[in-house]
């Protein structure tokens, strides 16, 4: 049941591919997260499924309509912008009401979807106070009622949180995800926040340098990225790199590391992966990878410790452990590093 | 140093308005000669209801201020929106030669509007003096609003595009409004300087036609009566009433409504 499609979208700025090839589909009342570095492409993307772009190439479906050349203004959407962007000169109830007035729908009808809308985001009671009397967080939820109110086919988000504090930005996005849930609504979110992205999605769209390079459920891009790119950008991965050799992979420093992962033939060049977290202090159990590093830097963080080492060649590695024991390593201590090669992904660099 | 910045405001104030006062004081004086002792009377206004060619001058000044104000707005704020919203080849350049105009002595402007209007036909008289006046006061208009608009931010007309909104619409219901106050200063502005005045309508005005600063500097030159006083003060009235009210009601200045 797709809702939202993308069909070989290409843009190009000058001389700046933007983004190239782009094909993907949006299951009907999924939460996905279009997430990469600034530059990738996702705000573009979004953009173009809004209207506010048009491709140079490629077609955009929403439900069963090719709305490729439909502006903006016709594809019946709800957007919900980084700045909030609340009409200052208008009340939280007119703000409320914009959409609905032009598709016609005005006076009491209008006014208790209003008021509906409202108390969706838990904010009745504030329909005629002006939007700078309202915090930011309240803000961000009139601009949700704004954009549900008018029963969209789908709910572009970009980056509507980054304004937002830690504290207020966790409270949103439990609050989005069970408007979200209740409403059914497909929802496109624009982020460059990895763990939001993680949270909030069904799935996650990595994009690099104007192309998706990984899709899948938050956990299965987390645990078996394809890319380096993606390795690196979603979560923290170390990499090694050796020679394929009977199976498993020879490093540099002729340490030979196995891995679950299929493996391209003898003597080809190939990229690990390994979570930090995957890592632990030996104990010595059979059939596991195993370094030997030194520790440069200890970072104590509450529950996590995280561990920067050094093995003999030079190679860093990186390390979380729990904060199970309150036994902290210290800086120069060598210790040896187990991991499993089910955690040992090879990926493409 | 608050007793030092007092003094200083009250000389720029005294030099400011004590020319103004006096001149308005001197209308309702009974010598012709601007003799003391002061006897008050409505003399001199009652000697410009009979001067026919300075109150058609200030009615020709005002009837211009307006028809000039409401051109060079309408125009202005449409090129600020195209400068500030738009992209298109030649923006930078454009926009780097609306503003020399204003740094260009009238004289100057004046002059060369002359030759040019002589040489095409266009002449001299009311309409001349509407295109010039119309041309001075657009960058002027143009540089208010777009400082405006600075202060509007584009994602509110793409959120009102995205709940359905054409751009016309967006641009009369969202961006209209918000720039309202922008808007009103530079038509008071663009009024201001037409009504202000003299050297390129000097130029453009014909024996049959002119305004008021061009009639009070003939008038002068033929000899100074308390009429001018008269008018000065009527005018000064008036303009300073719209001034007011517009402080009353825009607050320039005052953006804390708007992100």
């Amino acid at each position: 049941m797709t809702n939202v499609k993308v069909d070989a979208v290409a843009k190009t700025y000058g001389s700046t591919k933007v983004l190239t090839d782009i094909s993907t589909d949006f299951v009907e009342g999924s939460f996905t997260s279009l997430l990469g570095p600034s530059g990738s492409g996702k705000t573009t993307l979004l953009r173009i499924i809004a209207g506010f772009i048009k491709p140079d190439e490629g077609v955009v479906t929403i439900g069963n309509n090719d709305v490729t050349n439909v502006p903006v203004w016709g594809r019946n959407i709800g957007m919900m912008f980084q700045s909030y962007a609340l009409f200052p000169h208008m009340t939280i109830a007119q703000n409320v009401a914009f959409g609905l007035e032009r598709r016609g729908i005005k006076g009491a009808a209008a006014r208790k979807e209003v008021d509906r809308a409202l108390e969706m985001v838990r904010l009745s009671g504030f329909a005629d106070r002006m939007p700078k009397q309202l915090s930011g967080g309240q803000q961000q939820r009139v601009a949700l009622a704004r954009a549900m109110v008018i029963k969209p086919s789908v709910l572009l988000l970009d980056e509507p949180l980054s304004a937002l504090d830690r504290r207020l930005r966790q409270e949103m996005q439990v609050e989005l995800l069970r408007i979200q849930r209740e409403s059914g609504l497909t929802t496109i979110f624009v982020t460059h926040d990895q763990e939001e992205a993680l949270t909030l999605s069904d799935t996650v769209a990595i994009l690099d340098k104007g192309r998706i390079v990984q899709t899948g459920k938050p956990a299965a891009v987390y645990e078996r990225p394809t890319t380096r790119f993606a390795a690196e950008f979603l979560g923290d991965s170390n990499f090694l790199e050796g020679k394929v050799e009977g199976g498993a992979v020879r490093l540099a420093s002729g340490t030979v590391v196995r891995t679950a992962s299929m493996l391209p033939a003898n003597g080809t060049d190939v990229t690990l992966a390994v979570r930090p977290e995957k890592m632990m202090i030996s104990a010595g159990e059979p059939g596991t990878n195993r370094l030997d590093a030194r520790i440069t830097t200890v970072i104590y963080a509450g529950p996590v410790l995280s561990y920067l080492l050094e093995t003999p060649d030079g190679m860093s590695v990186k390390l979380f452990a729990q904060n199970k024991d309150g036994v902290v390593l210290k800086q120069g201590d060598t210790i040896s590093l187990d991991w499993s090669p089910e955690h040992t992904i090879a990926v493409a660099s | 140093m608050t007793q030092i910045g007092r003094i200083y405001l009250l000389v720029v104030l005294f030099f400011l308005y004590t020319p103004i006062i006096v001149m308005m004081a001197m209308g309702f004086n009974e010598s012709q000669l601007y003799e003391l002792p002061f006897t008050f009377s409505f003399r001199w206004y009652e000697a410009l209801l009979g001067n026919k060619q300075l109150l058609t001058a200030g009615m020709n000044s005002i009837i211009i201020a307006v028809i000039t104000s409401v051109l060079a707005t309408s125009l202005g704020t449409l090129a600020a929106t195209a400068l500030a919203r738009r992209t298109f080849r030649g923006k930078s350049l454009l926009q780097l030669l609306l503003l020399p105009p204003i740094a260009i002595p009238w004289l100057i402007t004046g002059t060369a509007m002359l030759v040019f209007f002589y040489w095409s036909g266009i002449g001299r008289g009311m309409h001349a003096l509407l295109i010039g006046h119309v041309a001075l006061a657009i960058p002027y208009v143009v540089l208010v609003v777009g400082t405006g608009f600075k202060t509007i931010r584009a994602d509110l007309e793409e959120a009102a595009m995205s709940l359905g909104s054409t751009p016309v619409h967006a641009f009369f219901t969202i961006t209209l409004p918000l720039l309202y106050p922008s808007i009103l200063g530079a038509a008071l502005f663009a009024f201001a300087v037409s009504l202000d005045q003299f050297v390129i309508s000097y130029f453009l005005a014909t024996p049959g036609y002119s305004t008021l600063p061009v009639q009070i500097y003939s008038a002068i030159r033929k000899g100074f009566t308390p009429e001018i006083n008269a008018i000065s003060t009527l005018l000064l009235l008036g303009s300073m009433t719209v001034i007011l009210i517009f402080a009353r009601f825009a607050k320039p200045g005052d953006t804390s409504d708007k992100r």
